[in-house]
C-alpha cells in the first residue's frame, strides 16, 4: 500500500473534517448536534452528519465508537433500551424524528434495516420477504408474489430460492439468510437502507455477493452501512464517516478518507496504527 | 524460615545460616478425590437407584394390572372337619396362630406350628357367593386342609348383582321348561345366556334411553311452566295457556311412557322364563335369572384360547362399560371420559390465561418492583397445597359464582342447584388455577428466550409491538409454552384432592357430554380415574375385591396420562422442528 500522507490543508485535529461528496438530490438525513446517553454514560457526542440521498455512506471506527448506536438512532431502534436519553435533532427530509408524537412505526417503514447476524423469522422464505407488506395489511396475493420476486431479484437470491419459496427460511445457508434479510428490508421499497455490519458473520464469498448487491442497489436507495472492514468501506461507499470515542472525526469523500485523510486520527486508523 | 546471624565462622566474618523447613514434595499422582471418580460413582448410583425405583413401580403396576383379568383356577378344599371350600386362591402368607386356636388343635399340628415359631401358612380364597356366605374371601390355614382338588365341573359366574358365584350348574330352565344342563352343554347354555343378556340390554335401553328421553322432556315442561310462573306471575294468562299446552303434551308423553313400560314388562315376563339353578360347593342351591349372568366359564376346564377370550372380554367390559357392584366390578368408561374431558377443559382454560399473563409480564409490564412481587407470588402459588384450591373452588366457584348463575339464569330449577354445586366446569377452573403458575413460568421463560435479533428484525420492518409478538415472538416461543402446558396437563390429570371437593363423585348417573340439548353439560358432576382408585381401593364395602381394580385403574390412568402427554409432546416437537435454525 502506498504511503498515505495527511492532506496538506488539513484543519486542526480537534475539529471535524468535512469534505464529503454531495448528491444532486441533496441531504436525506440530517443529524445535528446529536448526543446520546445510555443511562449516565454518554455514547455519542455532538455529531453533525448530512447523509446524502442516493449515495452509500459508510460508518467506520474502532469497536465501541458509537457507529452502530448512531445507525440505530436513525430508525429509533434504540428506543427499546431502557434509560436512553438523547439531545439534538435527526431530521429525515426535514422532519424531526425525535419530535414527540412522531409515528415510530411509520418512520421505520421508510427505512429498511439489515443486522449484523442474519435474523430471518421462523417462517417460509416467501413470508419472510413479504413480512413488511404483511404488517401493512396487504393481502393481494398477486401483488405480494410480485413484490417477493422483485425483492429477491434485488437481493440476488431469486435464482437460488425460486423453487422453494414456501420452505422454511431457516433452512438457508448463512449468506443466503443474510441476502434474504436484505430482500426483506427492500421489499416495501424504503427510502433508506440501514446496514449494521451486514457481512461480519459471513465468509468471503458471501461477503463479495453482498457487496455486489450493495453496488447494484446504490442509486435506488440511500444506504448507510456500518462496517469494520475498511476495504469494504472503500469498495462500496461514496462517503465515509470516521468515528472515534463517540465523536465524528472526519466525514468525507471515501477516496480522500482512505488516501489523504484530513485528520491525524483518521490517518492513524486507516493506516492501521491503532484500532 | 529463620535466619540466624549470631553464629560466627572461624574467620570471624558472620555467615548467615539459612535454616529452611524441608519443603513438602508435591504429590504427583492423581488421587481419587481430585479426579472426581467417586463423585461420578455417586451420581451414577443415584441415577441408577432412581431409575430402579421408577421401574419397580411401573413393573408392579403393570404386572398387577395386566394379570388381573386373567381367569384363575377354582380349587375345592376339603377341610379336616369335613366341610368344603371352593374358590380362587388369591394370595398366601405366614401368620401367627392365635392362642385360642392353638388349644383346639391336635398335638401333632401344634408341634408343627411350634417348630415354625408359632407361625402357620394360610391361603386366601375368593369364595364369592356373597348372598349365601356374607363374605367374599376366606383365609384357610394349611393345618385344617384335608385335600385340595380342581374339579372340572366348577364354574365361575360373574353376576350383575351380588358379585361372583362359584359352584356347579344344577339345572337350566329354558322357556319355562327344565332342561338337563348336560344335554344342553356349555355352548348351549352360553347361547341361551347371550340371548338372555340381549333381552336384558333391551330392557335397559327402554328404561334408560327411551324413558329417559320422556323424563327429560317432562322435566323441561315442568321447568318451562315454573319459568313462566316466576316471570309472569302465578295466575297470569300466559301461564294458564302454557299449562294447557303442557297438559296436552304431558298426556301424549304419559301414553308413550305407558307403552314403553308395557314393552319392558313384556320382555321382562319373557325373560323370567329363563333361569339357571346353581349349587355352591356345600350343596345349597340358588336360582338366578340367566340375564343376570354377565359371564361364566368352567375355570378348570379351559384351553389357553378360551382363557384369552375371557380375558379380553373382561378388558372390553372394563374399558367400555359402566361400573357395577359399588365400582368394584364392571367398567370405568364414565371415569375415563370424565378425566379426559376435565383435563382438556382445564387446558383450554389455563392456556390463554397463563400465556396472556406471561405475555403481559414479560413484554408489556415495566420491569420493576411490582412485577417482581407479582412474579414471586405466582411462583409461590405453585407451592400451595392442592386441597386449599379445592376449598377455594367449592367456596368461590361453586357456591358464590355458581349460586349467582343459578339465581340469575336458572331460578326455575331452585332449590336444586344447577351450577351452584360441584361440577366439571368448576373442577376444570380449580385445576386451571392450580396449574396456571406452571404455565406462566414456562411461558415467561420461553418468551425471554426469543432472541432479541428476531424482535428487532420485525420492528425494523415497521411492525408494531403487537404484530411482532403475534407474528414472531409467539410462534418462536410456542414450543416452550407447549412444554409448560404439558407439565400443567400432567399435573392436572393426576390431581385428585381438590376435585373431591368441587365435583368428582363416586358414581355419576350422566356423562358431561350426551345427546340432550345443549349436549355439553358443564354443570354436571363427573367420575375421575384418580378418585375412582381411591374409592374402589379404600372406600368400598369390600376392599379386598377392589384391590385388583385399583391396579388396573392405576395402569389405565398412567396410560391415559402418557397418551395425552405424548400427543402434546408430538405436537410440540413438530413446532420445534419448524423453528430450529439449522445454520446459525
Amino acid at each position: 500500500m502506498a504511503e498515505i500522507a495527511l492532506n496538506p490543508d488539513a484543519p486542526a485535529q480537534d475539529k471535524v473534517a468535512y469534505h464529503f461528496q454531495e448528491a444532486p438530490e441533496g441531504t436525506i438525513i440530517d443529524i445535528a448536534d446529536f448526543n446520546l446517553w445510555y443511562g449516565k454514560s454518554q455514547a455519542i457526542f455532538d455529531v453533525n452528519l448530512k447523509i446524502q440521498k442516493g449515495l452509500v455512506t459508510a460508518l467506520i471506527g474502532p469497536s465501541g465508537c458509537g457507529k452502530s448506536t448512531l445507525l440505530r438512532s436513525l430508525n429509533r431502534m434504540n428506543d427499546l433500551i431502557d434509560g436512553l436519553k438523547i439531545a439534538g435533532r435527526v431530521t429525515i427530509d426535514g422532519e424531526d424524528i425525535y419530535r414527540s408524537g412522531v409515528d415510530v412505526i411509520a418512520l421505520r417503514k421508510r427505512m429498511g434495516m439489515v443486522f449484523q447476524k442474519p435474523n430471518p423469522f421462523p417462517k417460509s422464505i416467501f413470508e419472510n420477504v413479504i413480512y413488511p407488506l404483511r404488517v401493512d395489511g396487504v393481502t393481494d396475493r398477486t401483488y405480494l408474489e410480485e413484490a417477493c420476486e422483485r425483492a429477491l431479484q434485488g437481493a440476488a437470491l431469486w435464482k437460488e430460492v425460486k423453487d422453494r419459496l414456501h420452505e422454511n427460511a431457516l433452512g438457508l445457508s448463512g449468506g443466503q439468510q443474510q441476502r434474504l434479510c436484505i430482500a426483506r428490508a427492500i421489499c416495501a421499497e424504503p427510502e433508506v437502507l440501514l446496514m449494521d455490519e451486514p457481512c461480519s458473520a459471513l465468509d468471503p464469498i458471501a461477503t463479495s455477493k453482498i457487496e455486489e448487491l450493495i453496488d447494484s442497489l446504490k442509486g435506488h436507495y440511500s444506504i448507510v452501512i456500518v462496517t469494520h472492514s475498511m476495504q469494504q468501506a472503500a469498495r462500496v461507499s461514496h462517503n465515509t464517516a470516521f468515528m472515534y470515542l463517540g465523536r465524528l472525526v472526519e466525514y468525507g469523500h471515501t477516496e480522500a478518507v482512505f488516501t489523504a485523510p484530513h485528520n491525524q486520527r483518521t490517518l492513524d486508523y486507516v493506516t492501521g496504527r491503532f484500532g | 524460615m529463620s535466619i540466624s546471624v549470631e553464629e560466627k565462622s572461624l574467620t570471624g566474618v558472620p555467615v548467615p545460616e539459612v535454616t529452611a523447613k524441608p519443603r513438602k514434595l508435591r504429590h504427583y499422582g492423581t488421587d481419587l478425590a481430585a479426579s472426581g471418580e467417586p463423585f461420578l460413582w455417586g451420581l451414577g448410583g443415584a441415577l441408577a437407584l432412581g431409575i430402579l425405583l421408577i421401574l419397580g413401580f411401573l413393573t408392579l403396576i403393570f404386572w398387577n394390572g395386566v394379570t388381573t383379568f386373567w381367569p384363575k383356577p377354582i380349587k375345592v378344599v376339603t377341610l379336616t372337619d369335613g366341610s368344603l371350600v371352593a374358590g380362587e386362591p388369591r394370595r398366601d402368607d405366614l401368620y401367627r396362630v392365635g392362642a385360642e386356636v392353638l388349644v383346639t388343635l391336635p398335638e401333632d399340628v401344634r408341634a408343627q406350628i411350634a417348630a415354625k415359631d408359632g407361625y402357620a401358612h394360610r391361603v386366601m380364597y375368593r369364595i364369592g357367593n356373597y348372598d349365601l356366605y356374607n363374605e367374599d374371601f376366606r383365609w384357610v390355614p394349611d393345618f385344617v386342609v384335608e385335600k385340595v382338588e380342581t374339579p372340572r365341573d366348577f364354574f365361575f359366574f360373574e353376576r350383575q348383582e351380588w358379585g361372583p358365584f362359584i359352584g356347579t350348574i344344577q339345572k337350566v330352565t329354558v322357556n319355562g321348561q327344565e332342561t338337563d344342563p348336560a344335554a344342553l352343554g356349555f355352548a348351549g347354555i352360553t347361547s341361551e345366556q347371550e340371548r338372555a343378556r340381549e333381552r336384558w340390554r333391551q330392557i335397559r335401553k327402554i328404561e334408560r334411553s327411551d324413558i329417559g328421553v320422556i323424563n327429560h322432556e317432562m322435566e323441561q315442561i315442568r321447568l318451562r311452566l315454573r319459568r313462566i310462573e316466576l316471570r309472569q306471575g302465578a295466575d297470569s294468562p300466559e301461564l294458564h295457556e302454557a299449562r294447557l299446552q303442557a297438559e296436552a303434551r304431558m298426556a301424549v308423553l304419559q301414553q308413550d311412557y305407558a307403552r314403553l313400560a308395557e314393552q319392558a314388562a313384556a320382555i321382562r315376563a319373557e325373560d323370567a322364563k329363563f333361569s339357571i339353578t346353581l349349587a355352591e360347593v356345600g350343596g345349597r342351591e340358588k336360582e338366578v335369572p340367566l340375564s343376570q349372568i354377565v359371564r361364566f366359564y368352567p375355570a378348570n376346564d379351559m384351553g389357553l384360547l378360551q382363557k384369552a377370550g375371557v380375558y379380553f372380554s373382561r378388558w372390553g367390559e372394563f374399558l367400555g362399560d359402566e361400573p357395577r357392584e359399588a365400582n368394584t366390578e364392571g367398567g370405568i368408561l364414565p371415569a375415563i371420559f370424565g378425566t379426559v374431558v376435565m383435563t382438556l377443559l382445564m387446558v383450554v382454560i389455563v392456556a390463554p390465561f397463563g400465556v396472556i399473563t406471561a405475555l403481559y409480564l414479560r413484554e408489556y409490564a415495566k420491569q420493576g418492583r411490582l412485577v417482581s412481587i407479582v412474579r414471586i407470588s405466582v411462583n409461590n402459588l405453585a407451592g400451595v397445597p392442592s386441597i386449599v384450591y379445592g376449598v377455594f373452588g367449592v367456596g368461590f366457584f361453586a357456591y358464590t359464582v355458581g349460586g349467582s348463575i343459578d339465581a340469575i339464569f336458572y331460578p326455575e330449577r331452585l332449590p336444586s342447584p344447577t351450577f351452584g354445586t360441584g361440577g366439571i366446569l368448576w373442577s376444570a377452573l380449580t385445576l386451571a388455577l392450580l396449574t396456571v403458575p406452571v404455565v406462566i413460568v414456562a411461558s415467561e421463560e420461553a418468551l425471554a428466550a426469543v432472541p432479541r435479533s428476531m424482535r428487532e428484525g420485525s420492528l425494523a420492518c415497521g411492525a408494531s409491538k403487537w404484530q411482532t409478538i403475534k407474528h414472531v415472538v409467539l410462534p418462536h416461543a410456542m414450543p416452550g409454552i407447549m412444554t409448560g402446558l404439558i407439565l400443567a396437563m400432567a399435573r392436572g390429570a393426576g390431581e385428585v384432592a381438590p376435585l373431591m371437593l368441587v365435583g368428582v363423585v363416586k358414581l355419576a348417573p350422566e356423562l358431561p357430554i350426551d345427546g340432550f340439548f345443549p349436549y355439553v353439560h358443564l354443570e354436571r358432576s363427573f367420575m375421575h380415574l384418580g378418585f375412582h382408585i381411591f374409592d374402589v381401593g379404600f372406600q368400598s364395602r369390600n376392599s379386598e375385591a377392589g384391590k385388583p381394580m385399583v391396579f388396573v385403574t392405576t395402569l389405565l390412568l398412567l396410560a391415559l396420562i402418557v397418551m395425552m402427554n405424548s400427543s402434546a409432546i408430538y405436537i410440540r416437537n413438530r413446532l420445534k422442528k419448524k423453528f430450529v435454525n439449522a445454520h446459525f
